[in-house]
């Protein structure tokens, strides 16, 4: 089993400043989940919340992409598997400036191009139709494939769940992946352990995932995953490696359902968050205030 | 179980030599003329052509042709392994990235195993992924686990998917190139290994989307897929002896349906008789019924097809005959429909 390694020299003054970015645009994606969880009362809050590092590290980061040209051939991709983690991908996609940030407010709304789960037909940028959980991974494995075939550079990242790893397809992905050498795969896991019906451990045990991931043959690594330095530092690794390996590599990303917002935090944990109306305000101070705290501390 | 207290007789020398599924696995007849894999040769055919197909199977390459493309085009050619959802999964992200991939397993698999995945990950984006299903129907005799009996049924719900059923290595020939080239998704059941070759006899070829007549009648109007094609052209022949004129109309694209055609020759007076490897609930004959009730006609159509129920195993030959597929049933049937609407 690989795992993470433990960073002895003080990380530089370069990578001091990625980091940062990947903060503030995490900071400014979680105010636009806000914002459009508002819009429809309820909604994948909890998650976008807690994702919005993971989101923020790979757009902010790594992914090669034309804002002006979401379907330029030598695109990075980057696969959403979890349809409903949607609200947070529109908010990275503001932030990547494929989506105006004046459009977030139409979020699930009649005839908006930002339906409640992930379409690729309805969204620039959204490169498949996820939903169906268990399905990115595969297509992902079939884009790796497909691009190598052409000699693409391009780099293809899927984003799932760990409730997703109770899919078998997640399984015959990874053994697939492993199979063909796919060294231009990563996918990042969302390890909130919560899932519709409760929380992971609960539902269906999936851990040790770092041994299942590394028994399947992946490169993995298990970050915190509300850190961009760790985040970034196991993107690092991964780059690093990626010319001189065809290993698929996984980020296991333990992360905190409603991060950034304590009212949230602390709320007991629902896969489908209800917030009242007059709490999205509460919300959105405790957000600003929880960032501008860390930004002078 | 048998209460009597005699001994049973035991000795080899008495025993009828029983006939056995792995015996006659072919719905060939005796003798009739054959293609040896049709579609791994159009595909290889059709990949010379244009660099962007591709192959993948889930361990069924020998078992589905694809060895051909296989061998041809090792480089071109993915393994994914006894997954079928990765394979179907794969099949839709090297669509993505402009290749047409054609993905072989057995029909069974391919609609119920892999169905999500060819319903979103394919059908919904309508990416020019073609699926092929090997044994569809009954032309296996291994049972429930192998007979896709309902996979027409099963893929005909689902939007933007074009459905094949070829008659013989004509049709699979000609099929293969058209579907690399048309842009949505395609399910192909396929015939494998030595696939009879019927319809270059005909004045006949491969049009997708289009039924064609092979032969006019006045009495009966054959409407047919797959390879009851070759079945109800064989039985037009032993009806004309007992003086029965059988038109033979092949629908080998059930869907989208060839209305057109169809209604047309719904015009004439005939017994209408539709024949099918597949079961009578969700194929070729609630297609042609749909077509016929919509248009305002209130006729009786006569399902030759395989019933609602799982089948046995065994011979082919048996239980073709055993389910009403055989060509002796096929003309057993129209003349009982015919005296009992009168005689022509």
């Amino acid at each position: 089993m690989t795992l993470a390694p433990v960073t002895a020299t003080p990380p530089s003054a370069e990578f001091a400043a990625r980091v940062a970015e990947v903060e503030e645009s995490a900071y400014r994606a979680r105010h636009y989940a806000l914002n459009m969880g508002e819009v429809q009362g309820q909604g994948y809050v909890g998650q976008a919340l807690g994702s919005a590092d993971m989101f923020a590290a790979v757009y902010r980061d790594q992914l090669r992409y034309r804002p002006e040209d979401p379907h330029w051939a030598e695109r990075d991709r980057f696969l959403l598997s979890t349809g409903h983690y949607a609200i947070g991908h529109y908010a990275a996609l503001a932030e990547a400036g494929i989506v105006p940030v004046d459009e977030l407010d139409s979020y699930g709304s009649d005839d908006s191009r930002l339906p409640m789960s992930g379409m690729a037909s309805y969204t620039p940028g959204m490169e498949i139709s996820g939903g169906s959980l268990g399905h990115g991974l595969t297509v992902a494995v079939g884009m790796a494939l497909g691009l190598r075939l052409q000699h693409s550079p391009a780099r293809i990242f899927n984003f799932l769940s760990d409730g997703e790893l109770d899919e078998g397809s997640t399984w015959e992905a990874a053994m697939g992946a492993h199979h063909h050498r796919l060294g231009n795969l990563t996918a990042l896991v969302d390890m909130n352990a919560l899932q519709a019906d409760g929380a992971t451990r609960t539902v269906l045990g999936i851990e040790p995932a770092e041994e299942k991931w590394a028994s399947f043959g992946w490169y993995t690594q298990r970050v915190d995953g509300n850190s961009a330095q760790a985040l970034l530092t196991a993107l690092d690794t991964i780059a690093d490696r990626a010319g001189a390996t065809a290993q698929p590599s996984v980020i296991l990303c333990d992360t905190k359902v409603g991060k950034g917002v304590p009212l949230l935090e602390q709320r007991e944990k629902a896969h489908f968050m209800r917030i009242e109306e007059h709490e999205w305000q509460i919300c959105r101070e405790q957000l600003t205030a929880g960032h501008e705290g860390k930004a002078s501390a | 179980m048998s209460t009597t207290s005699e001994a049973p007789d035991t000795t080899t020398a008495t025993k009828p030599k029983l006939k056995t599924s792995a015996m006659i696995a072919s719905f060939a007849d005796p003798g009739q003329r054959t293609a040896p894999a049709p579609f791994g040769h159009a595909l290889v055919a059709a990949a010379e052509a244009d660099p962007r197909i591709v192959g993948l199977t889930a361990d069924l390459g020998k078992y589905t042709d694809m060895h051909v493309f296989a061998k041809a085009f090792p480089d071109r050619f993915f393994q994914m392994g006894m997954a079928e959802q990765l394979l179907i999964g794969a099949a839709a992200g090297m669509a993505e990235t402009g290749m047409i991939p054609f993905a072989s397993t057995y029909a069974v698999f391919a609609a119920r195993r892999a169905y999500d995945f060819l319903c979103l990950d394919i059908a919904e984006p309508n990416l020019n992924v073609n699926v092929v299903g090997g044994l569809p129907g009954l032309t296996t005799g291994y049972g429930p686990s192998h007979q896709a009996t309902e996979d027409m049924a099963i893929f005909r719900g689902m939007p933007n998917l074009t459905i094949i059923d070829p008659c013989d290595s004509v049709d699979i020939e000609q099929a293969v190139p058209q579907l690399a080239a048309s842009p949505g998704p395609s399910y192909l059941r396929l015939l494998r290994g030595n696939v009879p070759t019927v319809l270059d006899e005909y004045d006949y070829t491969f049009e997708l989307g289009k039924a064609k007549q092979l032969r006019p009648g006045t009495d009966v109007l054959f409407i047919s897929s797959g390879l009851m094609t070759m079945r109800a052209l064989q039985a037009a022949e032993q009806l004309a002896a007992h003086h029965v004129d059988v038109a033979v109309v092949h629908s080998p694209t059930i869907k989208p349906f060839d209305t057109t055609t169809i209604l047309d020759e719904l015009q004439q007076d005939r017994l209408v008789v539709t024949l099918e490897n597949h079961t009578e609930v969700g194929g070729l004959f609630e297609a042609v019924a749909g077509v016929a009730v919509r248009a305002g006609s209130g006729r009786r159509i006569v399902p030759v097809a395989l019933p609602d129920r799982f089948l046995d195993a065994g011979a082919l030959p048996t239980l073709h005959e055993r389910y009403g597929l055989s060509t002796n049933r096929i003309v057993q049937r129209v003349l009982a429909e015919l005296s009992r609407d009168g005689a022509p």
